[in-house]
């Protein structure tokens, strides 16, 4: 399995799904994110690390203009889907989220049922034409987030109910049974113990057979284990973008050596 | 050598042994004793006085709810009603009331002459402790039934306040020494009649259920009417203010962009919510009386009025319960591809509802116990209307509302109605405590953690 996965990411470098230049966002005055580019590749887990406030989660929420909803942010620079700017004024940002999935730091599952958290997606975006067809979208969703048997004899209980690890899995249905074509992750660990975090990462590297996956993380093992390419930022400074493998063994700046090694952080 | 020095250095400033306090610390257990005295002080005399207001209330005012009454067997002579016969219902309403006079009159002869009670009152001074609406009940009732003329009917007239305050303690012979609607010997004769069964006090549901009565008959005034009009008010309001309030607040809580001038708007909410009553009451009175020509005394004005009343309180609360609304809710919604609205209409406001429910429960509550704004609208006043007959006639014909209903009872002169103001009080507290404690249910019940 590892060694298949391996294989693939040499195969699959070259399809550029998102590509970002020049990337720019202000806070006010603050200037939080500067000139920074990166290509996210498809079927790729694309990891950011760096330290906190970096800028990381500020550049993720980019990538599907969740930053919009914060009056003062100002986003600068070129980000492209599929060759397509997303902040063009013909873009709503609405059909780009359903193409571009997020799934947040803290489980935030809807206080409704566990059916009625996965099916929302789909039924705001009539992705289903009857009953059957969402039940069918909604099992396969909790399939693919490694959450259908823990759940499949209570989808009436309500979403809250669940343990922290399943309230990130329910999220992370909810999140792809919209279909999306990238996945975003703001730390989707960072509020789980060590049994589903390693649950969560195995089902990122599933999800790797479908989708483009962008994880932001503190954790660098946690980046090491799940991702092909890995950006590394440090004040807002994209400082290194390359292969995974490349950046924890052999960096080519000493600031992710650093970093890396715990020195600065 | 570090570990000792920092070990010895603590046990000489904490004290020798932890089984005895120090100075510091039984100086500080003194100081939170005492707040804590303090505390179930204050709270004493809080209930202490919430005690002999409720006390005070009910006492004063449990009095309108009983009435007395004189049962008489009145006979209806068809050569005083209807001298022709023919029982054209025309002429028998060409007798005034002037005319059934001597029919009670004679009914109190028979009574006095049956019972062998002893009086030197002449009928009609005995027929005086009779309210004056006695004379009107039976023709009433003679109009609707013509056909019972000729008969002998059994009445329950009300008695006159005096003596209905005479049998409740509140007028004794002495304070009616120079009260020329009621005499000593009047008095006595309301006693014998009390031992013969004939005068009774009983539970007066027409207090609850009727309508105001003029300085004269303060026996036969009730709130009922005036509960129809604050009933007819809260409509109005709840219809304007719960639409218009939540629509407010979901657009500046949810959409506005934050500028100076949502900024200013928010002050200017803020401000209306403590600006007294009365000045929404005038403005009432320019806008919609002077300048919109809308009827005086109508409980549709009263309505608009309270509303803009009301309406600060509920966006307020609104808000309130709006922000407190996790924003992962929201990003959750946005982040599966929701619309702002969809967002917000979806997720956040059956969050927000229990929220909006209580503030506006709380706003209603506040509405309904509000007098002053009524006063400039001429909802206070005697209005002696019937209950409305229609929705149109219920928002549009004068009325009063519960609370001017009771401060006009309160300023009359005639002490019986005093005794009326407290009784309106009890239904008036009544009504606000059941609201606000269903907005306590209502808040504890839909209340969601997350």
């Amino acid at each position: 399995m590892n060694d298949m996965s391996r294989l693939e990411r040499v195969v699959e470098t070259k399809n550029i799904k998102m590509e970002c230049r020049d990337c720019q966002v202000y806070y006010g005055e603050t200037h939080a994110i500067k000139d920074v580019n990166v290509d996210i590749e498809e079927k790729t887990v694309t990891a950011f690390i760096g330290p906190s406030g970096c800028g990381k989660s500020t550049f993720l929420r980019c990538l599907n203009r969740m930053n919009d909803t914060i009056a003062t942010a100002r986003v600068e620079g070129s980000f492209r889907l599929d060759g397509e700017d997303i902040y063009d004024r013909r873009v709503d940002p609405v059909q780009l989220r359903a193409k571009v999935g997020m799934v947040f730091q803290k489980p935030n599952p809807f206080p409704k049922s566990i059916y009625d958290n996965v099916a929302y997606g789909p039924r705001i975006h009539g992705l289903a034409r009857n009953k059957a067809e969402l039940d069918e979208i909604v099992e396969k969703a909790l399939r693919r987030g490694a959450l259908w048997n823990e759940v499949k004899d209570r989808l009436d209980a309500p979403g809250t109910g669940l343990s922290g690890g399943q309230q990130q899995r329910l999220c992370i249905a909810r999140a792809i049974a919209t279909e999306p074509e990238v996945l975003l992750m703001d730390e989707p660990c960072s509020a789980l113990d060590p049994i589903a975090t390693a649950q969560v990462e195995e089902l990122i590297d599933e999800l790797r057979q479908n989708y483009s996956v962008v994880i932001v993380t503190h954790s660098m093992q946690q980046a090491a284990r799940v991702s092909q390419k890995t950006a590394f930022f440090h004040l807002g400074n994209l400082v290194e973008f390359g292969e995974t493998g490349q950046i924890f063994t052999n960096p080519v700046d000493p600031r992710t050596e650093s970093y890396i090694t715990g020195r600065i952080g | 050598m570090t570990d000792l020095s920092a070990n010895s250095a603590p046990a000489t400033r904490h004290g020798a042994s932890l089984l005895k306090q120090n100075a510091r610390t039984r100086r500080r257990n003194r100081a939170e004793a005492r707040f804590r005295a303090y505390g179930i002080a204050a709270i004493a005399v809080g209930l202490a006085m919430l005690l002999v207001l409720v006390f005070n209330i009910v006492s004063k005012g449990v009095g309108a709810y009983s009435q007395t009454f004189v049962t008489l067997e009145v006979e209806l002579s068809e050569s005083k009603l209807d001298k022709k016969g023919n029982r054209d219902i025309e002429e028998i309403k060409k007798v005034s009331t002037f005319g059934y006079a001597p029919l009670i009159n004679n009914a109190f002869a028979a009574a006095v002459k049956e019972g062998g009670l002893e009086t030197r009152l002449k009928p009609k001074d005995q027929a005086g402790i009779l309210s004056k609406s006695a004379p009107a009940q039976l023709r009433d009732y003679v109009i609707a039934n013509p056909d019972k003329i000729g008969e002998t009917v059994s009445f329950r007239f009300l008695a006159n306040s005096r003596v209905d305050g005479y049998l409740k303690g509140r007028v004794t012979r002495d304070s009616i020494a120079n009260d020329k609607s009621i005499s000593a010997e009047q008095l006595d004769f309301v006693d014998q009649l009390a031992a013969a069964g004939i005068l009774k006090k009983t539970f007066n549901p027409d207090f609850v259920l009727g309508s105001d009565a003029s300085d004269q008959r303060p026996e036969s005034a009730g709130i009922g009417v005036s509960m129809v009009g604050s009933l007819f008010m809260m409509l109005v309001v709840l219809a304007l203010s719960l639409p218009i309030g939540v629509a407010a607040s979901i657009y500046l809580e949810e959409f506005a962009p934050k500028n100076w001038i949502t900024d200013i708007i928010e002050v200017n909410i803020s401000n209306l919510a403590a600006v007294p009553s009365i000045v929404f009451g005038i403005l009432g009175l320019a806008v919609f009386i002077n300048y919109m020509h809308l009827p005086m005394s109508a409980p549709l004005v009263g309505g608009l009025v309270l509303t803009l009343m009301t309406l600060p309180t509920i966006i307020i609360s609104t808000r309130a319960s709006l922000k407190a609304v996790p924003p992962s809710i929201r990003d959750a919604a946005l982040g599966v591809g929701a619309s702002k609205m969809q967002a917000v209409f979806h997720h956040v406001l059956p969050l927000a509802a229990p929220g909006i429910l209580t503030g506006t429960i709380i706003g209603l509550a506040q509405a309904l116990g509000e007098t002053a704004p009524l006063l400039l609208i001429g909802m206070v006043g005697f209005i002696a209307s019937n209950p409305p007959d229609s929705l149109a006639a219920g928002l549009l014909s004068p009325n009063s509302a519960m609370p001017a209903q009771i401060y006009e009872w309160a300023k009359r002169a005639d002490p019986a109605f005093y005794e009326r103001a407290w009784g309106g009080i009890i239904i008036l507290l009544v009504f606000l405590v059941t609201m606000n404690t269903l907005a306590v249910i209502l808040r504890r019940r839909f209340e969601r953690r997350w």
